[in-house]
C-alpha cells in the first residue's frame, strides 16, 4: 500500500511499544470485526492485515460544518479504538485536535501532501460553499474549495463525515444561502465514501476507517457510496418498538400513557421508515440508547434533504411527496427505491427473517395505519 | 515600527478563526479578530415550525451541542406561555452540567494544555518523581511510577516513530513552556486519560437524549417520558446509571482536572497580569430550581459588571430594546437601512450576507473596512467578555457565598491577589473552578429529580400547547442560558404558527467580535495587547491567551510585516528526526 514504509512502524508493532498485549490486540482485532458486521472467520485476517500494515497518513478537513463528527469520532467506544485513531493512524492534520496553529500547521499539512502523495486519506467534515465564488468559508487565507482540490489531488480515497460532507446538511437546507455543497458534487475522480449522520455514529465512523487501515481497500459501498454494513437497513426494521408499530399501538402525544409504555413514535413524525442508518441495530455512545429508545422520533439525520422532509413532529405519510394513502412501510421502498435503488424489499428481508413475516407485518401495519386518523 | 503577524487557522477550537496582531518591540499594540465561515442558520429557519428550530439551531454547534436547543426551546416556550413541569427542569439542568463537565475537562486537556505542556519535554521526566507529584496533589489512583513509567516509554516510541500526527510541529522547546519534565509528564498521562473519561459523562445525554452529540430536546419538556414501573421509559435501571455517570464525571473533575489545573497554573503566575480584557463581564444566569420565570432560583446568577468594579452588579433586560443591540458596521452584512452607525435589538434584526473583504487568496484582511463573519452585539453601547470568568465575578458580585468560597479558595492556595483573575490565567481557573461547583450541582438536580419522582410526578412534557391551532397569530419570545463559554440567547418571533424572525447572539459573538461604531474592541482583540511575543515566527502567547476564551467559531492567524509580507515559515522543530 506504500513507498514510504520504511520507518513507519505497524499497527501491531505499535500496539505492543504501547504496552498492550498480543491479546489485546487480538480482542481489537474482533472488536474491529463485529463492528464491520464481518464473519468471525475474519478476525485472523484483520489482525494479519494489522500486523503488516504501516500507519496510514490522514488529513482532516474542516469546512462549513459544526464539528459534531470530530466530537462523535472520539467518542468511538473501545478504548484501544481512541488509542489506535488518534495515535496509530497519523492524523497528520485536524484543527480540533492538532498542537500548531496558523503557519505551522498548514506546513504539516503541505508536508503529508508531498510526502505521501497518492497515499493518504482526506477525511472532509463539512460542506463547501460555492456561491459568491466561495468567499463564504476561508481557511489560511484561501477559500474552502481550494484547499480541497489541493488536499484531493494527492489522496489515495477520501472519506465525507457526515451529513454535510455527504449531502451538504442543514446550510444547504432551503434556502441554501451559501450554495452548500457535497463534496461529491465537487470531486469526481477519486473514490469517495459517504458516511452520513449528524453526526455519524462514533463506532461507525471508527469501523470505516479501520476498515480501510486492516484491508488497505474501501468497504463495500451502497449505490450512493454509503458503506453497506452500516448504512443496508432501515431504523424502522432493526427498531425494537417495531412490534408496536405491528400491533398498531402508537404514542399519540408526548409524554402520555402510550409514550410512557414504549408504544411507536410514528405518529409524532419518527422518520424511521425513510433512514437508512444503524442508530436502532449498534445503538449510541456504546449501545447506551438511540433516539426512538429516549422517547423521541429519528429525524432522519443521515437522509439526504432530511431538513427539508420535516416537519419533524408530522407523520411520514403526510410529508410532501408521498401519496396520503401510502403507509410506512411504503414510503420506506419509495425512499428506497428513489435513494438506493431498488434495495428496498430485498434489504427489508434480509433483515427479517422471513419474507411472509415481512409480508404479514407489511400488511398489518398498513390496516393499522388506515385507522390512525379515525 | 509595528509587524503585523496573522494566525489563520487557529487551531484547537470549534470554526474558522483568524487573529491579525501588530507588534512592537515584542508587544502586541493592536489585534483583530475574524471569522472567515459563514452558514446562514439564521435565515433557513425562517418559515419553518417553531417546534423544529431547535434541531436546526443545534447544527450551530457540535462542540456545545445541546445549548442552542435548549435556548430554542426555552425562546418557543417563552412566546407561547408554556412553564415545562419541575421533571423536564431538572433534566435539562442535568444535561446542561454534564455538558459543562465534558467541555471544560476537554477543553483544558485537549484544546487548550498543549499551549502549556509540551510533550516532547516529558521524555526528560523521572517517573518516579511524577509519581511523587501526583500522589502530594491527589488521591487518584493511577499514580505509580510504573504507570508513568509506561506512558513516557509510549511517548517515546511515538516519537522515534517519525510520525508526530497531531503533534507535529506544536510549539515544543518554547522559552514560554516552563512547567519541569516531570509535570509535563503527568499532563501528556492525563490527557490520554482524559480522552478516554470523556466518551463516558455524555453517556447521560445519550440516555435522555437518545444520542451524544445532538440529542433530542422539545418544546414543552423533554422527550424522555418516566415510567418507574415500565420498561419503555425512564426507570430506576436508567436512572441509576446517570447517577453512575454523574459521580464517576465528579470525581475526574476533583481528582484529575482540578489538581492539574492548580499544579500547572502555579507554574504560570505570570499569567495573571497578561490578557486582561475589557473589565466589562456579562452573565444572563443558568441553572433555574424553580422555574425558570423564577430568576432568584438560578444557580448562576444574572448581571453585568463594569470596569472591573465588582461592588455594583447591574440587571440585564433581554427584552428591552436598549440594552442589547447588534452592529454589523465590520461585518460582511449589508448594513441596516437606517445607517452603519445603528444597531439593532436581535427581535427586530437580520441576517443578509454581503462579502466585502479580499477575494482568496489573500494575504491578510482589510481590517480599515469590514472584516468578519461575525456581528458587534452590544449592551448599553458597551462591549461584554462573557464566560466562566464572567459568571463567577457576577456571582461573587452578587454576594453568592458558594462563588465567593470557590475563588477565594482557588485565589489562595495559588497565592494570587483578586486582580490575577482578570487575566488570560484566570478565565482558564475560573472554567475549572465552576466546573466542579456544577459538577456539585449537578447531583443535587439528580436527587430533586428522584425526590419528584418518589413524590409520584412523573411529568416530562407539557402539551398543553402543542398544536399550533391554538397559538396566538403573532408573540415573540427570548430565550436564554449560560453555555460553557458564556452568556447566549436566542430571539423568535413567531406569525401564524411559523417562524418569521429568528436571532441568535452566540457568547464567541460577544468575545470575538469586530470593533463597533465607536471602534471599541470586542474581548479578543482587547486581552491580546499588551501581549509580550518572544518570537512572532511561534506566536504561542496569542494561541494562550485567544484559547483561554475557548473560542467556538473557526480561527486563522497568519504572519505578516509591516509590507503585508509573510515571514518566513517556521522550520518543523518538533521533527523527530531530530
Amino acid at each position: 500500500m506504500s513507498t514510504n514504509n520504511e520507518n513507519r512502524k505497524t499497527y501491531y508493532e505499535s500496539i505492543i511499544n504501547q504496552g498492550y498485549s498480543r491479546r489485546d490486540f487480538m480482542k481489537f482485532s474482533t472488536y474491529m470485526a463485529a463492528f464491520m458486521g464481518l464473519e468471525s472467520s475474519m478476525v485472523g485476517q484483520i489482525a494479519q492485515s494489522l500486523e503488516n500494515t504501516p500507519r496510514l497518513p490522514v488529513i482532516w478537513e474542516h469546512y462549513q460544518e459544526c464539528t459534531c463528527c470530530s466530537e462523535s469520532f472520539i467518542r468511538s467506544n473501545h478504548p484501544i479504538v481512541a488509542d489506535i485513531i488518534l495515535d496509530r493512524i497519523s492524523l497528520d492534520y485536524s484543527l480540533t485536535l492538532m498542537a500548531a496553529s496558523g503557519h505551522q500547521a498548514e506546513a504539516a499539512k503541505a508536508e503529508t501532501m508531498k510526502k505521501y502523495h497518492g497515499e493518504y486519506i482526506l477525511c472532509v467534515e463539512g460542506s463547501i460553499p460555492l456561491g459568491d465564488d466561495g468567499n463564504y468559508c476561508c481557511i489560511a487565507g484561501k477559500s474552502a474549495k481550494e484547499t480541497f482540490l489541493e488536499a484531493a489531488a494527492g489522496a489515495k480515497a477520501i472519506i465525507a463525515w457526515g451529513s454535510c460532507a455527504s449531502n451538504g446538511c442543514v446550510q444547504a437546507a432551503k434556502p441554501n444561502p451559501t450554495e452548500a455543497t457535497p463534496i461529491h458534487k465537487i470531486v469526481k475522480n477519486k473514490p469517495i465514501i459517504r458516511v452520513p449522520g449528524c453526526p455519524p455514529i462514533g463506532e461507525v465512523m471508527a469501523g470505516v476507517i479501520m476498515h480501510v487501515v486492516a484491508f488497505g481497500r474501501l468497504p463495500k459501498l451502497d449505490r450512493l457510496g454509503r458503506p453497506k454494513a452500516f448504512y443496508g437497513k432501515r431504523v424502522h426494521d432493526t427498531c425494537y418498538r417495531r412490534p408496536y408499530y405491528d400491533a398498531g399501538l402508537f404514542a399519540e402525544t408526548f409524554d402520555d400513557d402510550n409514550s410512557k409504555k414504549g408504544y411507536c413514535l410514528y405518529k409524532l413524525g419518527c422518520k424511521g421508515p425513510m433512514t437508512y442508518n444503524a442508530c436502532a441495530s449498534m445503538k449510541w455512545n456504546n449501545g447506551v440508547s438511540f433516539p426512538i429508545q429516549s422517547g423521541h422520533g429519528c429525524i432522519g439525520c443521515s437522509e439526504e434533504e432530511f431538513w427539508d422532509n420535516g416537519p419533524f413532529y408530522e407523520r411520514t405519510t403526510k410529508v410532501p411527496g408521498f401519496a396520503v394513502e401510502s403507509n410506512a412501510d411504503t414510503v420506506g421502498k419509495v425512499t428506497a427505491g428513489v435513494l438506493a435503488g431498488g434495495l428496498a424489499l430485498h434489504a427489508i428481508a434480509a433483515n427479517i427473517s422471513k419474507r411472509k413475516e415481512l409480508m404479514d407485518r407489511i400488511n398489518r401495519g398498513k390496516s393499522n395505519e388506515k385507522n390512525i386518523d379515525s | 515600527m509595528a509587524n503585523r503577524i496573522v494566525v489563520d487557522p487557529i487551531t484547537r477550537i470549534e470554526g474558522h478563526l483568524r487573529i491579525e496582531a501588530e507588534i512592537k518591540n515584542g508587544i502586541i499594540v493592536d489585534a483583530f479578530s475574524s471569522s472567515t465561515m459563514v452558514r446562514g442558520i439564521e435565515s433557513i429557519v425562517k418559515g419553518r415550525d417553531p417546534r423544529d428550530v431547535w434541531a436546526f439551531v443545534q447544527r450551530t454547534c457540535g462542540v456545545c451541542t445541546t445549548v442552542h436547543a435548549l435556548t430554542s426551546v426555552r425562546a418557543v416556550e417563552d412566546a407561547l406561555g408554556i412553564a415545562i413541569p419541575p421533571n423536564a427542569e431538572m433534566v435539562r439542568n442535568i444535561m446542561e452540567g454534564a455538558l459543562y463537565m465534558h467541555d471544560h475537562a476537554v477543553h483544558f486537556y485537549h484544546l487548550h494544555a498543549l499551549d502549556w505542556v509540551d510533550i516532547v519535554n516529558a521524555l526528560k521526566a523521572d517517573p518516579k518523581k511524577t509519581s511523587e507529584i501526583a500522589q502530594s496533589i491527589s488521591n487518584w489512583p493511577k499514580s505509580s511510577p510504573g504507570y508513568f513509567s509506561d506512558v513516557q516509554k509510549r511517548v517515546q516510541k511515538f516519537v522515534e516513530s517519525g510520525q508526530l500526527g497531531i503533534f507535529a510541529n506544536g510549539y515544543w522547546g518554547h522559552s514560554q513552556m516552563k512547567l519541569p519534565a516531570e509535570v509535563n509528564l503527568l499532563a501528556v498521562a492525563h490527557y490520554l486519560e482524559a480522552l478516554e473519561w470523556q466518551k463516558e459523562i455524555v453517556k447521560v445525554h445519550t440516555i435522555f437524549g437518545g444520542k451524544n452529540p445532538h440529542p433530542n430536546y422539545l418544546v414543552g419538556g423533554m422527550s424522555c417520558a418516566i415510567n418507574s414501573d415500565g420498561a419503555g421509559g425512564l426507570n430506576a435501571e436508567r436512572l441509576m446509571h446517570v447517577e453512575k455517570l454523574l459521580k464517576e464525571g465528579k470525581d475526574f473533575i476533583d481528582k484529575v482536572y482540578i489538581p492539574d489545573l492548580l499544579a500547572i497554573a502555579s507554574f504560570y503566575k505570570d499569567w495573571g497580569a497578561v490578557g486582561k480584557g475589557i473589565g466589562n463581564y456579562m452573565s444572563y444566569g443558568d441553572f433555574p430550581t424553580n422555574g425558570y420565570a423564577d430568576l432568584s432560583s438560578f444557580k448562576f446568577q444574572q448581571g453585568v459588571i463594569l470596569n472591573n468594579d465588582l461592588s455594583k452588579v447591574h440587571d440585564v433586560d433581554h427584552r428591552s430594546s436598549e440594552e442589547i443591540k447588534e452592529f454589523v458596521n465590520n461585518s460582511w452584512y449589508d448594513n441596516y437601512t437606517e445607517g452603519k452607525d445603528k444597531g439593532r435589538h436581535p427581535w427586530d434584526g437580520e441576517t443578509k450576507v454581503k462579502y466585502t473583504g479580499p477575494k482568496p487568496p489573500y494575504e491578510h484582511l482589510n481590517v480599515e473596512e469590514a472584516y468578519s463573519f461575525i456581528k458587534t452585539p452590544r449592551w448599553k453601547g458597551k462591549p461584554m467578555e462573557v464566560g466562566p470568568l464572567a459568571r463567577l465575578l457576577v456571582g461573587y458580585g452578587r454576594g453568592n457565598k458558594e462563588i465567593q468560597d470557590a475563588v477565594n479558595g482557588a485565589l489562595s492556595h495559588l497565592n494570587v491577589p483578586v486582580d490575577a483573575l482578570f487575566s488570560t490565567l484566570g478565565r482558564t481557573a475560573a472554567r475549572g473552578i465552576e466546573t466542579q461547583l456544577v459538577a456539585n450541582w449537578t447531583l443535587e438536580f439528580f436527587n430533586t429529580l428522584m425526590n419528584n419522582i418518589k413524590n409520584g410526578d412523573e411529568r416530562m412534557a407539557n402539551t398543553d400547547s402543542w398544536e399550533p391551532s391554538s397559538w396566538p397569530n403573532e408573540t415573540k419570545g427570548v430565550g436564554y442560558c449560560e453555555a460553557p463559554r458564556g452568556a447566549l440567547a436566542h430571539w423568535i418571533k413567531i406569525k401564524d404558527e411559523k417562524t418569521e424572525n429568528y436571532q441568535l447572539v452566540v457568547p464567541s459573538t460577544w468575545n470575538a467580535s469586530p470593533r463597533d461604531p465607536k471602534g471599541q474592541r470586542s474581548a479578543y482583540e482587547e486581552a491580546l495587547i499588551g501581549t509580550p511575543i518572544a518570537d512572532p515566527n511561534l506566536p504561542l502567547e496569542i494561541i494562550r491567551t485567544i484559547h483561554s476564551f475557548d473560542p467556538c467559531l473557526a480561527c486563522a492567524v497568519h504572519l505578516y510585516d509591516e509590507h503585508g509580507k509573510h515571514i518566513s515559515q517556521v522550520q518543523n522543530i518538533a521533527s523527530c528526526d531530530s
